[in-house]
């Protein structure tokens, strides 16, 4: 039989596989993608369907205990109080994301030096901002230039997204206190984009967007990738990496969609599977070379997991507000983005604003808070809020901590026998300090829009939608695993690109700095070619 | 059509227990959560959600024991004894039962035509938002740059 040789082998094809795919196709070189999950269909999302909301409790769950496809690894989340969400198929979690798509801040990339916590990275904002442009360009982003919070950009952006009823309610609310808000840089297009449709304010931006307006990268990268010539092979799960003599990668072991055990050898090695999935391969690729697991000589393989913690606060409001119609999120905050030791904790969050609800959704989380009753009284208290509710969430930037760890459960397996992941995390003091205070400004903002009723929840629990830091950068090869270009010290044609190589987390969505920082390390394998594995 | 199998006896609990979390209203034109349409909902997603739901119908059984009726049989007074018993002796699942009772009462289209929703899909028909009030933000707009310097 002929050996299946790759010249790159990606894992996943995420929102970080995807960029390198379609980056590296220029090389020419033979690139083929493994991706565990299936290539999806829009015209099949839940949207599409009457019982759509009962879809996201299911098949479209953010939760892959929750979920229990096929596709999905089971995750030991017991001992963390914010439960992971990823999504597994082509596109990854940009498949449920909402789309906010924020730039990290220039502060973000200088915290040890700025606050005297964790670190800096060992790259600037100045060295992504060419890279974010490019990320928005092909993604597609909708928004406003200008915002006082960040530096000027001058973006290509579509128009932002509509204020509707919420928007109006609230931003009077944050401009009658003096605070700052912005139209959110969304990753959901108000305009035609590179053959894709508008967006038509569906209200299912988090269950995959039928319409196809919201840039997750198996509309934005892949088509571009696969007409280049990427081979993608879908429904292959990677059981290790395999490593010879020389201490290099050598391609993979997978299972493919019969369960069937396959082998690719490959000359360079690129991992996209996420803050969670990378540190678990690599803890599953032991070796005589590696037996701590692959790149891992710093033993920084799977510590420092970082989410962002999210409060959320909602207002009801006797007048109606935009309910679900309408993409998630439309404003954000930075009033509170910097440091301010007089607040109880360093580095600081965005508010983001959440439009309004859905009627289960609205039922779900009234039940859970206990604002709308079993029995007799549940209609009132049920049309009491439906439709008259806006909101926001404080998403908290999360500080590296070596004891936030992602290691392999000692029982657990996937449906290949594959160990799976063990989450141990705590919410530091800082943590909690931020979300109170986030959750007491929120709560200023919503009274002085009108709200009539505040209520609150933080941590959120199923919250997890960020995953980083579990394979951190840096130029020391004995506190980092991967190098300033995303090449890990250890094994010199592995590279890692999702949020693992995080230094720190902002006080951001990552996914355009996840994005940005794929096409900044294509970028310089592409320069290195001649001399990559020295 | 579900695969759970329940037994008339459970169905009939089941009912009953659904129309606890959301009974019908006059006021408002809606059917009770234990309405025959919503129940065969609730047994369909509960098929995937909450696959062991017969034991906890076969729990609020028991409990119902104590009135010596089956539960769909109590008085109001009764059932909500017997309710409040459950929800306390197994939180984590009468969560999850309020939960898919909820997802399948607010699809009914009864109870969506009394809510105002119009009876489809988001998809493709999509919804129309206002573009708002964008002169709001002429204060903001006027803010000097406020992001941190990192020289």
């Amino acid at each position: 039989m002929r050996e299946d040789v790759a010249d790159v082998l990606i894992i996943g094809a995420g929102a970080s596989g995807a960029v390198m795919a379609w980056s590296l196709a220029e090389t020419k070189m033979r690139i083929v993608c493994l991706e565990q999950g299936p290539l999806m269909n829009p015209l099949a999302y839940p949207s599409t369907t009457r019982a759509w909301e009962a879809r996201t409790q299911d098949d479209f769950a953010t939760n892959p205990n929750v979920r229990k496809l096929p596709q999905d690894y089971p995750i030991n989340e017991e001992n963390s109080p914010i439960k992971i969400a990823n999504f597994n198929g082509v596109g990854g979690g940009t498949i449920l994301y909402a789309g906010h798509f924020p730039r990290f801040h220039p502060s973000d990339f200088r915290v040890k030096s700025l606050d005297g916590v964790a670190d800096d990275w060992p790259i600037d904002y100045a060295t992504l901002a060419p890279f974010y442009a490019e990320n928005e360009r092909i993604t597609g982003v909708s928004g406003m230039n200008g915002d006082p919070a960040y530096p000027r950009d001058n973006a290509e952006r579509t128009p932002a997204l509509p204020l509707g009823l919420a928007g109006d309610t609230l931003a009077k609310g944050f401009n009658s206190l003096g605070w700052h808000w912005w139209p959110s840089d969304t990753a959901i297009i108000t305009e035609e984009h590179d053959g894709r449709a508008p967006c038509i304010n569906l209200g299912a931006c988090g269950a995959g967007c039928a319409q196809g307006a919201k840039g997750s990268s198996d509309v934005t990268y892949w088509p571009h990738a696969l007409r280049a010539g990427v081979e993608l092979r879908t429904r292959c799960r990677v059981r290790e990496i395999t490593v010879g003599n020389d201490g290099m990668a050598t391609g993979a072991i997978y299972y493919d969609g019969d369960g069937k055990e396959q082998e690719i050898k490959a000359h360079v090695v690129i991992m996209a599977c996420n803050g969670i999935g990378t540190p678990r391969l690599l803890l599953n690729s032991k070796s005589s070379l590696f037996p701590n697991g692959l790149a891992n000589s710093s033993d920084q393989v799977g510590r420092n997991l970082m989410f962002h913690p999210y409060s959320w606060t909602c207002g009801v409001f006797e007048d109606e507000q935009d309910g679900f119609a309408g993409p998630h999120k439309l404003i954000r905050s930075q009033e509170f983005y910097e440091t301010d030791q007089s607040r109880g904790y360093v580095r600081g969050y965005t508010l983001e604003i959440q439009r309004g609800m859905p009627p289960v959704r609205t039922a779900h989380t009234a039940l859970r808070l206990g604002m709308v009753p079993w029995g007799e009284d549940h209609h009132d208290a049920f049309r009491r809020l439906f439709k008259r509710t806006t909101g926001m969430v404080a998403v908290c930037e999360d500080l590296p901590e070596a004891h936030n760890r992602v290691t392999l459960d000692e029982h657990l397996k996937d449906s290949d026998g594959i160990p799976a992941p063990k989450i141990d995390y705590t919410l530091s003091d800082n943590s909690r300090n931020m979300l109170d205070h986030g959750i007491a400004r929120s709560t200023e903002i919503l009274k002085a829009a009108g709200a009539y009723e505040v209520y609150s929840e933080a941590p959120i629990p199923y919250g997890g939608w960020h995953l980083m830091g579990t394979a951190r950068m840096g130029k020391d090869p004995a506190n980092s695993v991967v190098n300033e270009w995303g090449r890990a010290h250890d094994v010199k044609n592995l590279f890692i690109v999702d949020g693992s190589i995080f230094v720190t987390s902002a006080g951001v969505n990552p996914t355009n700095t996840i994005q940005a920082l794929a096409l900044y390390v294509a970028d310089q394998m592409k320069s290195r070619l001649a001399n990559l594995f020295d | 059509m579900s695969n759970l199998a329940l037994s008339d006896k459970e169905r009939e609990t089941l009912a009953a227990l659904a129309n606890a979390v959301i009974p019908d209203s006059k006021k408002f034109n809606v059917p009770g959560a234990g309405d025959p349409a919503i129940v065969a909902e609730i047994e369909n997603d509960a098929e995937r959600q909450m696959p062991d739901i017969s034991k906890y119908l076969n729990e609020v059984e028991n409990l119902a024991e104590n009135f010596g009726a089956p539960f769909s049989h109590l008085n109001l007074t009764e059932r909500l004894s017997v309710v409040e018993a459950f929800r306390s002796n197994h939180p984590v699942a009468a969560g999850k039962f309020g939960n898919i009772v909820v997802q399948c009462y607010y699809r009914d289209d009864r109870v969506m035509t009394s809510l105002g929703m119009e009876l489809r899909a988001p998809h493709p028909k999509g919804y129309e938002v206002a573009a708002g009030d964008w002169s709001l933000l002429e204060p903001v707009r006027r803010r000097k740059s406020f992001y941190r310097p990192t020289d």
